[in-house]
């Protein structure tokens, strides 16, 4: 018996966030005496898919219809159902993600599984089903026992290490069968910025708030961004001012990261910023006061003008290499 | 045009969070509760909508009794009437329940929610209702206009945006900029006095999970001070000790 992963697929090659869901599934299926299948929705080269068996699938099935490229999210849930149907699955794993978890959410509904999102670690199985979700933003973690025979997992990242073993899955075409009510929803068009890194998989990320005074100084958090191999992001009401896009803003009402470094520049640490970091590994905070509430929640900390530390950071940084 | 507009009742994001007898139950000593700020802007994107095609707009709660400040509050903010699912929202499952039951029964057009409510951070009741209710749901959205028939609507993605077009009924889940954050006027706390609240019972007592416990994140420990004019320390930290870099 498989455990089926929904993987996500983008510029060619799979999500790192999809092969962490790999290696989770991994993990489960030899607490469970399983094997892991995958299943991967649009065009995608097998080479690339392959890939995943190196994080511990042993198949991949394959959807490879241009249809499904962009995120159908209908399309893509009776996709993933007829998949879990074929593997004779009992439990689908997945990365959280905004199109991930779309698709659990009707899935959970089609399939009577059972679902938990925000996953942070295995369950655990003697006696029951029971796991351990992230809530209030990160501030606390619920056990909750799943009661259905079918389950659903939307994973958090860092739940489990990524492990890889060098090993390619088999890819598999698979063939399905998709109601035009499927495509409803139509979408028109796509903005992304090419290449950038985004926030919620960036291992590192150095944001700004406030104190960088305004949009022209950002130049200064993208050099040590780019020195550091960095993703960058803000506070909320540099999104609100407009100086950063809004898909930037972390925190409570913007996006939740979980990087190994966060690097925050002139933000002074309110509560709903704090809620969208506190899943990272380290937290450096660069503030002139030092009385700012980031430095409760730091690792490392400097006190002084972010005009006079970027540039010597950004140094020092590039000194390494 | 019916909207409905499904709020949850929530910690304040500011409240500190615990919890009591064995780490079992939420304590709500000292805690304030709002609308959850997403739904918050589902509803006022749902107002702007309801002005201009002047429909109706409903606002729907599943929760105890305890929640109905936090409806009459929406009231105050521009909703028509309120309704209330006298029934302790157990896990997302018997929530899409309910909500579906009465959208369907109501035949609601536009069914407005937050992204994720932030108590279960779940975000997945939107996906829910629209499967039960075979329509599509569309999370989470940044912008939506109606033009005649066609909802169209911006949807963020990592890093970026999806543009997308549909027709009514449709569920979305909404976050900002799609609105600004109504705050209730006098003459909005006034007239929520007397418009409805109605409660109604449950229609299913079905749920797939049960929580049965809860933990707190290990406090942390002290932040450790780099001289300013000494970044390189900071750099090798990072490096040596952290292992980041
Ligand atoms: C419901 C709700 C949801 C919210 N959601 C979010 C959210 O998701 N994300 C978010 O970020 N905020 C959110 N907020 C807003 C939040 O409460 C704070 O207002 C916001 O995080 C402050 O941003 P900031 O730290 O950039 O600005 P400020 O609070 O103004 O802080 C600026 C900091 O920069 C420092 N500084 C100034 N000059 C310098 C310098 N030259 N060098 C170094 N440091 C300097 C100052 O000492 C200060 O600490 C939310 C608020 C509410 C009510
Ligand atoms: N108990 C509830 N009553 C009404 N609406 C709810 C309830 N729980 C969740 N919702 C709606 O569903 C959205 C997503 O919630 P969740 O899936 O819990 O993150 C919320 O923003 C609300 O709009």
């Amino acid at each position: 018996m498989s455990i089926l992963v929904y993987i996500e697929h983008a510029e060619g090659a799979i999500k790192k966030t999809s092969l962490e869901a790999v290696s989770y599934a991994k993990e489960l299926a030899g607490q469970e005496g399983k094997d892991v299948t995958a299943v991967a929705l649009g065009n995608i080269e097998e080479s690339a898919l392959s890939e995943a068996g190196s994080a511990g699938a042993t198949k991949v099935l394959h959807v490879n219809d241009e249809k499904l490229n962009a995120g159908v999210i209908q399309a893509h849930a009776d996709a993933v159902a007829q998949a879990f149907e074929k593997v004779g699955a009992q439990t689908l794993i997945l990365a959280k993600s905004s199109l991930g978890d779309a698709v659990a959410a009707r899935l959970s509904v089609k399939l009577k599984a059972g679902l938990v999102s925000n996953v942070v670690a295995l369950p655990e199985t003697n006696g029951g089903y029971k796991v351990k979700r992230s809530i209030y933003t990160g501030k606390a973690f619920a056990f909750s026992e799943i009661t259905t025979d079918k389950k659903i997992l939307a994973v958090k990242k860092n739940a489990v290490a990524l492990k890889t073993d060098g090993s390619a899955a088999a890819v598999e075409a698979l063939e399905v069968n998709l109601p035009e009510s499927d495509f409803a929803a139509k979408i028109t068009a796509t903005d992304k910025a090419a290449g950038e890194i985004s926030l919620p998989e960036a291992d590192i990320i150095v944001s700004g708030g406030r104190g960088l005074k305004g949009a022209e100084n950002w130049g200064l958090i993208e050099d040590l961004a780019k020195e550091m191999g960095a993703a960058t992001g803000c506070s909320k009401p540099v999104s609100d001012s407009g100086w950063r896009p809004h898909h930037e803003h972390v925190g409570q009402t913007g996006v939740k990261v979980a990087p190994s470094l966060y690097v925050a520049v002139g933000i002074s640490g309110a509560i709903q910023h704090l809620a969208g970091v506190n899943a990272s590994k380290y937290i450096v905070v660069i503030n002139k006061d030092p009385e700012a509430p980031f430095f409760k929640a730091a690792d490392y900390g400097i006190v002084g003008d972010a005009f006079e530390i970027l540039p010597k950071l950004t140094e020092a940084v590039k000194a390494l290499k | 045009m019916k909207i409905l507009v499904c709020i949850t009742h929530v910690p304040d994001t500011t409240s500190k969070i615990q919890f009591t007898e064995n780490n079992t139950q939420f304590d709500k000593t000292g805690v304030q509760f709002i609308i959850g700020p997403y739904d918050d802007y589902a509803l006022a994107r749902a107002v702007e909508l309801r002005d201009q095609t002047s429909g109706t707009l409903t606002v729907l709660n599943v929760g105890e009794a305890e929640t109905e400040p936090t409806l009459r509050k929406a009231l105050a903010i521009g909703a028509d009437e309120a309704v209330r699912v006298n029934a302790f929202p157990s896990d997302s499952l018997f929530v899409a329940n309910q909500i579906a039951h009465y959208a369907k029964e109501g035949n609601y057009d536009l069914i407005l929610m937050g992204r994720e409510s932030i108590d279960f951070n779940g975000g997945m009741v939107h996906g829910m209702v629209a499967e039960m209710l075979g329509i599509p749901s569309i999370s989470p959205v940044m912008k939506l206009e109606i033009e005649g028939e066609v909802v169209k609507m911006a949807r963020e993605i990592e890093g970026g945006k999806e543009h997308l077009e549909a027709r009514l009924p449709l569920v979305a889940g909404c976050q900002e900029p799609i609105a600004e954050w109504k705050i209730p006027n006098m003459r909005g706390i006034m007239s929520a006095r007397t418009k409805p609240l109605n409660v109604v019972e449950p229609v299913s007592d079905e749920v797939a999970t049960n929580t049965v416990s809860y933990e707190l994140p290990p406090a942390k420990g002290a932040v450790k001070l780099i001289d300013k004019d000494n970044v390189e320390e900071l750099v090798k930290l990072l490096q040596n000790e952290a292992k980041v870099l």
